[in-house]
């Protein structure tokens, strides 16, 4: 319904003389109406939860007003906190790990050439296309193999596995841009080695490898496939916690918990737009 | 590409390949080889596997009481794949014709939510499904219904959840193919005297087929394995081939079967990638590695 009135916008910011192809003359009113209605079915699930945790009633959708209480009964609740700082120690870890591994592989991948690159690449491609639940239950497989004990080590491979190609993809990607000619003006300067890596490269690829880390760090704060089968008795975190919460009914603590979860990758995704964008 | 340092003896050389191979066949391959080798195994009410080899569990995939779950579960997930590229589809090419220093923020708007936890998300919509949640009390309050209406733990509510869940990666791929769509092309066809429709169906939409395909394979996938949704907003008919892998391990304990199911998965995932490197190869593009 939209496609024919995407054109007037591009239109006008075009040259006069630059013909632009139209798809039809429709103005472009009804193509910022749909994104408009998809921005807003977007946002709107999350604007009620929002919403909902600052709610006083208990019971029902009906504006009981203003209340921190269950923000209040959230920091009462041990093992949410628990669960959380599992989670957060989780993914401290795990985005570490498969930040330094990752970003290793994605110079290798740019600096070398191997035998094997080739497969390499596709293996990476297919573990990050992968459905979670088939690296789930791959691992689980491995390590009940191996006898390992599910717990934080298991939820930690598997956590740095998935994360990988994504930190492998955004590295890549910064140095793919990387200007070659900033290492050949290095190395005519006279630097060494590894005076060039100290002083060229790493400062340019410091914002992705940063992106990288809070990409893989969400990634695991966010996982419930995968932790579902990794997990044991011994070490809950805060996805699965949540989980176990919303599948018996409304929760008000969700909505406070969602609602802080919400805050915190928003200033994550700030942030790391901010480093991506820095050039 | 030859970088900077050709030195092929280098020990920080040698090293990564080391690690980042040992972490991929010991995490990555040898897990999946597993799985195939138990989806070929018995059952055994005590060790969970044994022997004999058998084709015992592709052959209970087609046993009615599996079969018609595994259908409803390819349905919704099939639908919610064809929502997400009708919606999505005329969604990135607005974008990608919108001002060009607007379109970052909207597609950072769109992305925004696919980095909050998408389990609160899946809750959040709970909340507006709910027999007295938003959706019931707004459909009441302009007359349009008389009486709440079910919504939560329909097919509806999976099917609508799952299509939240995973347009951006519908979107995202359709918008990399728009932004290279060439005008030229375009303006050739319309020179050449082509209709609008025509030039949609013999240009615009072959040269977006990638993009398509990538998006289907995004949403697709995970849309067959994210049990949780069907978990909360589907009640217990409207479950996912995820659901049935996760109730054959965690609860049923018939790994063959499960493992089985989770092999047709990856089989799926296979035929989609092909597809993807099929198309993008006739339309000239290289290969799928950089697109990732």
């Amino acid at each position: 319904m939209s496609n024919r009135s995407i054109d007037r916008a591009s239109l006008a910011e075009q040259a006069p003389k630059k013909r632009t192809f139209k798809i039809a003359s429709a103005g472009s009113i009804a193509a910022k109406s749909y994104l408009g209605l998809i921005y807003t079915l977007l946002y709107l699930p999350i604007i009620v939860l929002v919403v909902m945790s600052f709610n006083k009633s208990k019971i029902g959708y009906n504006w009981g007003g203003f209340s921190l209480k269950w923000y209040e009964s959230l920091f009462n609740n041990q093992a949410m906190l628990d669960a959380f700082w599992h989670s957060i120690v989780l993914g401290l870890v795990a985005a570490t790990v498969s930040t330094l591994i990752g970003t290793l592989t994605a110079l290798a991948l740019h600096r070398y050439n191997f035998r094997g690159k080739g497969l390499l690449n596709g293996l990476l491609f297919v573990l990050m296309m992968s459905p979670e639940i088939v690296l789930a239950i791959s691992l689980l497989a491995l390590f009940l193999l191996i006898g390992l004990q599910l717990g934080f080590v298991s939820l930690l491979l598997a956590h740095i596995t998935f994360c990988l190609p994504f930190v492998v993809i955004t590295v890549f990607a910064r140095l793919s841009s990387l200007d070659e000619r900033l290492m050949e003006a290095a190395r005519d300067l006279g630097a060494s080695e590894s005076t060039m890596v100290r002083t060229v490269l790493i400062p340019v690829i410091l914002p992705a490898v940063l992106a990288g880390w809070l990409l893989a760090f969400t990634l695991s704060l966010d996982d419930v496939v995968v932790s579902t089968f990794m997990t044991g008795p011994s070490y809950e975190i805060l996805p699965l916690r949540i989980y176990s919460m919303v599948r018996v009914g409304l929760k008000p603590e969700v909505n406070a918990i969602g609602t802080l979860l919400l805050a915190a990758s928003l200033i994550l995704v700030i942030i790391s737009q901010l480093l991506l964008r820095r050039r | 590409m030859a970088g900077f340092n050709a030195s092929n003896k280098s020990p920080f050389r040698t090293a990564t390949l080391w690690l980042i191979w040992g972490w991929l066949l010991i995490f990555a391959l040898l897990p999946n080889i597993l799985v195939i080798a138990v989806s070929f195994l018995s059952r055994d009410s005590s060790a969970f596997i044994s022997l004999p080899v058998s084709i015992d569990s592709y052959v209970r995939m087609i046993d009615p009481l599996y079969f018609d779950v595994f259908v409803h579960s390819l349905w919704m997930a099939g639908i919610t794949t064809v929502l997400c590229l009708l919606l999505g589809y005329p969604f990135a090419w607005i974008v990608s014709k919108a001002k060009a220093r607007w379109q970052p923020l909207l597609m950072m708007m769109l992305i925004l939510p696919f980095w909050t936890n998408s389990l609160v998300r899946t809750y959040a919509l709970k909340l507006l499904f709910a027999n007295n949640g938003l959706i019931n009390k707004a459909l009441l309050a302009v007359g349009m219904i008389d009486a709440p209406i079910d919504i939560l733990y329909t097919q509806g509510a999976v099917i609508a959840g799952l299509t939240y869940l995973l347009f951006p990666f519908m979107v995202l791929p359709l918008y990399a193919v728009f932004t290279d769509l060439r005008n030229d092309m375009l303006l050739a066809s319309q020179d050449l005297g082509a209709t609008k429709t025509q030039t949609f169906w013999h240009v615009i939409l072959p040269l977006t087929t990638p993009g398509i395909i990538s998006g289907v394979l995004l949403v697709l996938l995970p849309a067959m394995g994210m049990f949780y949704v069907a978990d909360i907003l589907g009640g217990s008919r409207n479950l996912l081939v995820g659901n049935i892998i996760k109730n054959q391990f965690l609860d049923a304990r018939d790994w063959p079967f499960g493992a089985a199911a989770s092999v047709l998965l990856t089989l799926a995932m296979a035929v989609l990638l092909l597809a993807y490197r099929a198309s993008s190869r006739r339309i000239g593009k290289t290969d799928f590695n950089e697109v990732a």
